[in-house]
């Protein structure tokens, strides 16, 4: 195949990639999209083996990497519980950080390549950026991961002066970027290139244990924004447009969605960065006013009652749905009440869960029909004229002091007005606050009632109340 | 030991009520209680000596037998004399008491050395107590039953009709006083098909008016009647003018008229005059709920039903007692939620605290010692409306220039583009061309990807993370050219098997990523279905 044949062929991959993305624009079309994307991978893969960069001497190496990876990223894909999906998806950055550095290295030592002059150094820095990303990217993922799958807890690890040592390293990364580019030749390069790669691994790991467990949605989020970087700087680094593109597709993608996590949370991306949610920080005092009162309890048939005579109904999922598992339950329960003709809904708060569009990949699991489970923005006003509203493990996200009360710690973040419903059922283990550390006033009114236990099984035994 | 609960019979004339009922009395023994009633306690509320049996209860023969019996003793009514003989020394009596309007009752009370809860003394503000709230269900029936007895009365339909015999109008119903029973009132008329008007000085109590499906109406004069605690207070003369000009004209055109309007401490006010009443339609209907305190209706006779210038007056002060098993149920449950409050240990033993606000708003008599009336309750610390100003402005303030955000300041715009200019200046000057056309790729597949994705659904974000992770692989191209290029004209000095060692474990870690995550993401979206 001739250079501009592959070229070709990678103007096609190009434009199958920017279809598939564009595809998830809504369900129906969402299938055809990742077929794009698998067809537009297959022609990007096949060109470059067929295309003059490769000789047929690496044939057998590749066949036999692509095997092992391959059915390795089959067989976890098809093992993955949904609920897992955020873990899965961090390993998965994980892995294109780490290729990145691997690629950039390779790059690094690779005399085949000559520049000279402008070149040589921007080629340089090209090299010395892409790995830093690559090096961020892997292991700020590899924490998310252990965070995401409880291996690491989910509390922020705040060390002392950490935006200071934060300052620092970035001082060593620019000090030795300098030692880098000024050295004659890649022996001596190798060392400051080293250094950097240890700095930037160490600051990905220390960037992700600061952040607390609901920050979680913007840090995946951001990831995924990192390794598109990642691989656009690679494009920069070996002259190739189409990782370029898609590197910049993905890396807008990822900054996008973050970008709607934090304006979700109402907070500002640096801070969820800079980590270390409601210890307050830059002295801002975490006590709004305490609500006063006391919860009223309910029991699981009580609650059936309540949801057996009312004719609408909103389930809020949250973190403690997938926690619990509880998904199928609700579905069997929403089908069961469709059945009877109540008007069942889902609200879904864009940062429910742990990672952007979690709930509603959960939901879908459990079959419920998608166009039933609505976004915050389409469902607020429908409060209402609500007669149950069913909160299930989720709390920030229902709490009526980000509206109403300035001095909240979570004031301002958009929420779903659960409490403007006839009544409301919250499910909940304990009366722990949530992640914020916010007190939710919600709990104290007086048309809320508590469903105190664990999701699944409260469920469980409404659902069997209800056709019993 | 545990306490027993004694539930005597009522004495009061006409009082069908009684106290405690039997799905009540199995929660109450549930908490640790022993329960007795007397026999014959329910049988006006139709519940029978049987029922109570089946719950768990004892039965004893006699009111007598009964008060010996007990430690605490449930009732509806105050006392009567004979009853107060009755008492032991000890014992806790939850009843209505009306300490106010009763001083000789409570020195009496107080005389048998007893404790005493006055369900009619509850702080009502305090949101928790609602559950023990007393007057609330009462006033709830008192208000259904109004329109039930106004219906009876009245010689038409409620609901307007269109018949094969020609069209029948609604009845036109005003309610004043939208408190808990003139709501209640609102609600059950406008189900019956009337059509519903209510006044009520406190102007907050319109929407809750308008949600039940009547129509409020206003008194032209601007006065806030809010009197705390959830009460209406007396009004300016001029605000009262002003209310009996609206008043003669609703009277005018309602067919029926129910009046709720209490103060508390006060003679009812004077809403309804004798000329209103002759001015009102014939075969019209007064329901004044307010008889045991006056009336708000001049000509109404308390515990009566009268006719008057052609118009029914019905002054019954006994609306609750006349929905008997409803408001035995209520009440009972009522009564529950205080004892589970003065039970929190569930062992059948009380404990009357003063540290909890809405027991000490209730004990009117401890052990003999008048405890009525009680300290202003501490109105919660919650303030009664926090502006929501802060909320919007700050939300405002994080969306900078996004998709479907305001669009930004002219300044931040302008900065923004200075500072992209002279980034772009920058790479002019000193760039390569070679790197120039690669970066013009990179800034257009940036916008690209922008416009895209703000398309992509909130639903759909896991499958995009997961599509993007797939992506993402396409590194590997960068892998794949390092396995072996053509190697021309190159020293000897390429490290090709550590180049070599590298790409491939490159390869190998994207191949995961790439087969993972388009299966992954396969696997869910199969999973979207409407």
């Amino acid at each position: 195949m001739s250079a501009s044949l592959a070229a070709v062929a990678y103007i096609g991959a190009t434009i199958l990639f920017i279809l598939s993305l564009g595809g998830l624009a809504n369900p129906e079309t969402a299938r055809r999209g990742n077929f794009y994307g698998i067809v537009g991978m297959t022609l990007a893969v096949l060109a470059t083996v067929f295309g003059p960069r490769v000789t047929l001497a690496g044939v057998p190496w590749i066949i036999g990497a692509m095997l092992v990876g391959g059915s390795i990223g089959l067989y976890a894909a098809r093992k993955v519980q949904m609920t897992q999906m955020p873990e899965l998806v961090a390993l998965m950055h994980s892995l294109v950080g780490l290729a990145a550095c691997l690629v950039g290295f390779a790059s690094y030592v690779d005399t085949s390549i000559e520049f000279a002059g402008a070149e040589k150094s921007i080629h340089e820095i090209e090299i010395y950026i892409g790995i830093l990303i690559g090096a961020i990217t892997f292991s700020g993922s590899v924490i998310a991961f252990g965070k995401l799958s409880g291996k690491i807890g989910g509390k922020p690890l705040l060390l002392p002066a950490r935006h200071w040592l934060n300052l620092v390293g970035l001082l060593v990364v620019i000090w030795f970027g300098y030692a880098f580019l000024q050295a004659p030749d890649i022996g001596a390069g190798m060392m400051p290139l080293l250094v950097m790669t240890v700095v930037a691994v160490l600051f990905g790991i220390h960037m992700v244990m600061a952040i607390g467990g609901a920050d979680m949605p913007v840090v995946v989020s951001m990831l995924n924004s990192y390794s598109g970087w990642a691989a656009a700087a690679t494009g920069f680094m070996l002259s190739n447009d189409l990782l370029i593109v898609v590197g910049a597709l993905v890396g807008s993608s990822g900054a996008i969605l973050s970008y709607i996590m934090c304006r979700a949370m109402n907070r500002n991306f640096i801070s969820v960065i800079a980590g270390g949610f409601g210890t307050g920080e830059g002295g801002a005092p975490a006590t709004g006013a305490q609500p006063a009162g006391e919860v009223t309890p309910i029991s699981a048939i009580e609650t059936a009652e309540l949801l057996g005579t009312a004719k609408s109904v909103i389930i809020i999922p949250g973190y403690g749905m997938a926690v619990a598992q509880a998904q199928h339950t609700v579905y069997e329960i929403t089908k069961f009440l469709r059945e009877k003709g109540v008007n069942v809904r889902f609200g879904i708060h864009p940062v429910a869960g742990r990672m952007p569009g979690h709930m509603n990949v959960l939901l879908a699991e459990a079959k419920v029909p998608y166009d039933i489970v609505l976004e915050m923005d389409e469902i607020n006003d429908d409060f209402p004229d609500t007669d149950v509203v069913m909160v299930i493990g989720a709390n920030d996200i229902v709490n009526p002091g980000a509206e109403d009360d300035p001095s909240s710690p979570i004031a301002g973040m958009p929420v779903l007005q659960a409490w403007k419903a006839k009544i409301s059922i919250v499910m909940k283990r304990s009366m722990a606050s949530g992640y914020a550390g916010v007190d939710n006033p919600l709990f104290y009114k007086e048309n809320n009632r508590m469903l105190f236990g664990d999701a699944k099984k409260m469920l469980d035994e409404v659902f069997s109340a209800l056709k019993g | 030991m545990s306490l027993t609960i004694g539930v005597p019979r009522e004495l009061y004339p006409g009082e069908k009520r009684v106290a405690s009922v039997p799905e009540v009395v199995e929660k109450l023994i549930k908490l640790g209680f022993a329960v007795s009633v007397e026999t014959g306690a329910g049988a006006a509320a139709n519940f029978d000596d049987e029922a109570y049996r089946a719950a768990g209860a004892q039965i004893a023969e006699s009111a007598a037998s009964l008060w010996a019996a007990s430690d605490m003793v449930f009732k509806v009514r105050a006392p009567q004399p004979e009853e107060i003989g009755l008492i032991k020394a000890g014992t806790t009596l939850v009843s209505f008491i009306w300490p106010a309007q009763n001083p000789e009752l409570m020195q009496q009370l107080a005389e048998r050395k007893i404790t005493v809860l006055a369900m009619d003394s509850l702080p009502r503000q305090l949101s928790r107590a609602q559950k023990m709230d007393a007057l609330t269900s009462m006033a709830s029936i008192s208000g259904y039953r109004a329109v039930i007895e106004a219906a009876n009365a009245f010689g038409r339909f409620f609901n307007g009709q269109v018949t094969a015999a020609g069209k029948i109008p609604p009845a036109k119903v005003f309610i004043a006083g939208a408190g808990v029973a003139g709501l209640s009132a609102i609600g059950t008329a406008a189900n019956l098909g009337a059509m519903v008007r209510a006044n009520d000085t406190r102007a907050e109590v319109a929407d809750q008016v308008v949600s039940l499906g009547g129509e409020f109406v206003k008194v032209d004069y601007e006065e806030e009647g809010s009197g705390g605690g959830g009460y209406a207070k007396v009004m300016s003369e001029g605000f009262q003018q002003a209310q009996r000009e609206m008043y003669a004209r609703q009277a005018k055109e309602a067919d029926i008229i129910i009046t709720t309007a209490l103060i508390p401490g006060k003679p009812a006010p004077l809403l309804i005059t004798a000329d209103m009443v002759k001015s009102m339609k014939p075969g019209s209907v007064i329901v004044d709920m307010a008889g045991e305190q006056g009336g708000n209706c001049e000509l109404t006779v308390p515990g009566e039903s009268v006719v008057r210038h052609n118009v029914t007056i019905i002054g019954y002060t006994d609306l609750p007692s006349r929905l008997a098993k409803q408001s035995s149920t209520l009440y009972g449950n009522n009564l529950l939620r205080l004892s589970e409050d003065l039970c929190k240990t569930k062992d059948g033993q009380i404990d009357v605290n003063f540290d909890d606000e809405a027991i000490r708003g209730l004990t009117v008599i401890k052990a003999g010692e008048i405890t009525w009336p009680p300290p202003p309750p501490k109105i919660p610390a919650v303030p009664r409306q926090a502006k929501p100003v802060a909320a919007p402005t700050a939300a405002k303030k994080s969306a900078h220039g996004h998709g479907e955000s305001e669009p930004m300041s002219g300044t931040s715009l302008a900065v923004i583009f200075a500072v992209g200019a002279a980034l772009f200046w920058l790479v002019g000057a000193y760039a390569p061309a070679t790197f120039l056309s690669h970066f013009t790729v990179f800034v257009l597949a940036c916008f690209i990807g922008y416009m895209v994705i703000w398309n992509v659904k909130p639903s759909l974000h896991t499958p995009l993370m997961s599509v993007t992770n797939a992506i993402s692989s396409i590194i590997a191209v960068g892998a794949l050219v390092q396995i072996a290029p053509p190697l021309i004209g190159v020293g000897d000095d390429r490290p090709s098997t550590l180049i070599l060692g590298l790409a491939v474990v490159a390869l190998a870690l994207t191949a995961i990523n790439m087969f993972g995550g388009f299966a992954v993401t396969r696997r869910m979206l199969a999973m979207f279905r409407k």
